[in-house]
């Protein structure tokens, strides 16, 4: 267990509603941000702000080095290479840029170096029944640019993969299969190895959306044995508008480019352009050199708790989060209900209260001082797959406690009265 | 009266849970109108569709799914447009935007009169995220009207 963090967050010490206190709970969506972050933001723009790898000044030696040494951090905190960590605005931007080189490569572009990247007719693009919309629609685009197929592992009544027949699902013809760690709505953490295993048995590439299992969970690239893995920052107690890809470097320095722009060259004419290898190659234009500065303290942070205790910390919280949930009456908990799958479970719960709209559910603890959200959690193939529009979701992160579980199942079960609608 | 209370009236309770107008209708009119609106942070829908006699709006009925504001905002919509004239709708629903945008105060009396029952809605406008919930209906609602040729019989 973690000791009480509370006032590493300024952000929490803040009361809302009515002057009640907050108990926040949905970090699945944003997490706060530590002192620690946004000193690293604020003492990089006071004292070390400058053009990042252009400058023959001492500012400038300072900033790039600072720019070098988080690219290090982050990798160090996920087990990669340095250089094969590439910056990205955040983790969609991170599939995207998989996916739109991908196309690129399907064009032609990058010659015979990327024709591993290659899709087309006859071509399947593989992804799960419970993606994330970010994790999805790249994958359904790059189909419809190429003329690949996109087929889907599809999921149970409890969202669990359904993995009994992966072979007829990820066949022969599957080029690349990209899924998600852990659920963002039933919090479920995916059997990597057995989806890496069958991928590698057909020769396809893997792409995992790390974005919510890098913030709770030990992660390390190289055990896992997937190809490209994507994270976003904010959710890791970091700043917005960054995170990162991380891809094989060999995959990396072959993957076409789809931002083009300046300093990713290594020579340009008026008609053809040359890439630097990866990183760089990805990386166009000027970097959010502030953001990515306050991200490696962010994994600096993360790392000084230990993942190991995090995630422990976590299980505590989604024990009492999903047991309560599910305990009341007219609540439904989406995703495994009972003790055992707790040990593959994030520390959140998405719940539908039945009679009562995820909205006016959010509303009613909103005047409780519980933060959550409420809609789609941009997941609508998997609320239709549990037959719903929208669920309500409580999500934990370091600096929650039991009793703050225990507040959200507490003002959750005054929804139905308040409506009208319990028995 | 609690802040939650004041938003969740008993008029928009009552709606909630015994909508009126829902259920799509043939209106047997020349000039019929539908529009299809979704919450897309959300997926809540309502399919609105109108029925014009002349410059009246003879019929209205929908069709959809929501939170307790979307779907009492829809059914007191149904209540207070169904029978007027365009411009009497017009006017309705130029003072139900105004009350969203009024930040929880309320309006002139001569909007308030026109509003009757969506006045409850007034504890909306402090909620910025549910003022979208409310506006759902109302906004296909507009668009109905304009798809039943009501600007083309304009020209």
């Amino acid at each position: 267990m973690l000791p009480d963090l509370r006032a590493d967050f300024p952000l929490l010490t803040r009361t809302v509603r009515n002057g009640k206190p907050l108990v926040y709970l949905d970090s699945a969506a944003t997490s706060q941000k530590p002192h620690v972050v946004l000193n690293a933001e604020a003492e990089f723009y006071q004292f070390h702000n400058a053009a990042v790898a252009r400058g023959a000044h001492l500012i400038a030696e300072e900033a790039t080095e600072a720019f070098a040494s988080a690219r290090a951090d982050v990798a160090a905190f996920v087990n990669a290479e340095t250089d094969e960590i590439v910056w990205t605005e955040n983790a969609t931007a991170g599939i995207n840029t998989v996916a739109n080189g991908m196309a690129n490569a399907s064009a032609g572009i990058g010659g015979t170096a990327s024709a591993r990247f290659r899709v087309g007719p006859g071509d399947e693009i593989v992804v799960t029944e419970t993606e994330h919309h970010a994790n999805l629609i790249p994958w359904q685009q790059l189909a419809a640019r190429t003329g690949a197929t996109l087929t889907w592992i599809p999921v149970d009544d409890d969202g669990r993969m359904i993995l009994d027949d992966l072979a007829s699902v990820v066949t022969e013809r599957c080029k690349v299969l990209a899924f998600t760690h852990a659920s963002n709505v039933t919090g479920i953490i995916s059997d990597v190895a057995a989806l890496v295993a069958r991928a590698r048995d057909v020769g396809a590439l893997t792409l995992l959306d790390a974005c919510q299992s890098t913030p709770h969970l030990p992660v390390d690239v190289k055990a896992l044995g997937v190809d490209f893995l994507v994270m976003s920052a904010h959710k890791m107690l970091g700043p917005t508008g960054i995170g990162a890809l991380w891809g094989r470097k060999e995959l990396l320095d072959a993957l076409p480019p789809s931002v083009f722009g300046g300093s990713t060259i290594k020579t340009v004419t008026m008609t053809e352009t040359s890439w630097l290898d990866a990183p760089s190659r990805f990386e166009a234009g000027s970097q959010p050199v502030a953001q990515i500065v306050g991200f490696a303290a962010a994994v600096r942070y993360l790392s000084a708790l230990g993942m190991d205790n995090v995630a422990a910390h976590e299980r505590a919280i989604a024990r009492i989060l999903r047991e309560g949930a599910a305990a009341l009456p007219g609540v439904r908990l989406l995703g495994p209900v009972g003790n055992d799958p707790l040990e593959n479970m994030l520390g959140l719960a998405a719940v539908v209260v039945d009679g009562v709209h995820a909205h006016d559910v959010g509303q009613v603890l909103d005047d409780a001082g519980i933060a959550v959200r409420v809609g789609h959690h941009c997941n609508q193939p998997l609320h239709r797959r549990f037959g719903v529009a929208s669920s309500t979701r409580a999500s934990a992160h370091v600096y929650n406690t039991e009793d703050d579980a225990r507040a959200f199942v507490a003002a959750l079960a005054t929804v139905r009265t308040f409506f009208g609608v319990a028995a | 009266m609690s802040q939650l209370e004041q938003m969740y009236q008993q008029v928009i309770m009552d709606h909630a849970r015994a909508v009126h107008g829902r259920g799509l209708k043939d209106p047997g009119l020349v000039s019929v109108g539908e529009s299809f609106q979704v919450n897309p942070t959300c997926g809540d829908e309502v399919r609105m569709r109108v029925g014009l006699d002349g410059e009246r709006i003879a019929s209205v009925s929908w069709e959809g799914q929501g939170c307790s504001i979307s779907q009492a905002s829809v059914s007191v919509l149904h209540e207070l447009v169904e029978g007027e004239t365009l411009e009497e709708a017009d006017r309705i629903i130029e003072a139900f935007r105004a009350l969203m945008q009024a930040k929880g105060e309320g309006l002139d009396e001569e909007r308030e009169d026109l509003l009757g029952d969506a006045t409850a809605f007034v504890g909306v406008g402090k909620y910025p995220a549910r003022i979208k919930c409310a506006l759902l209906g109302w906004m296909a609602l507009k668009d109905a009207i304009i798809q039943a040729g009501r600007d083309t019989d304009h020209d």
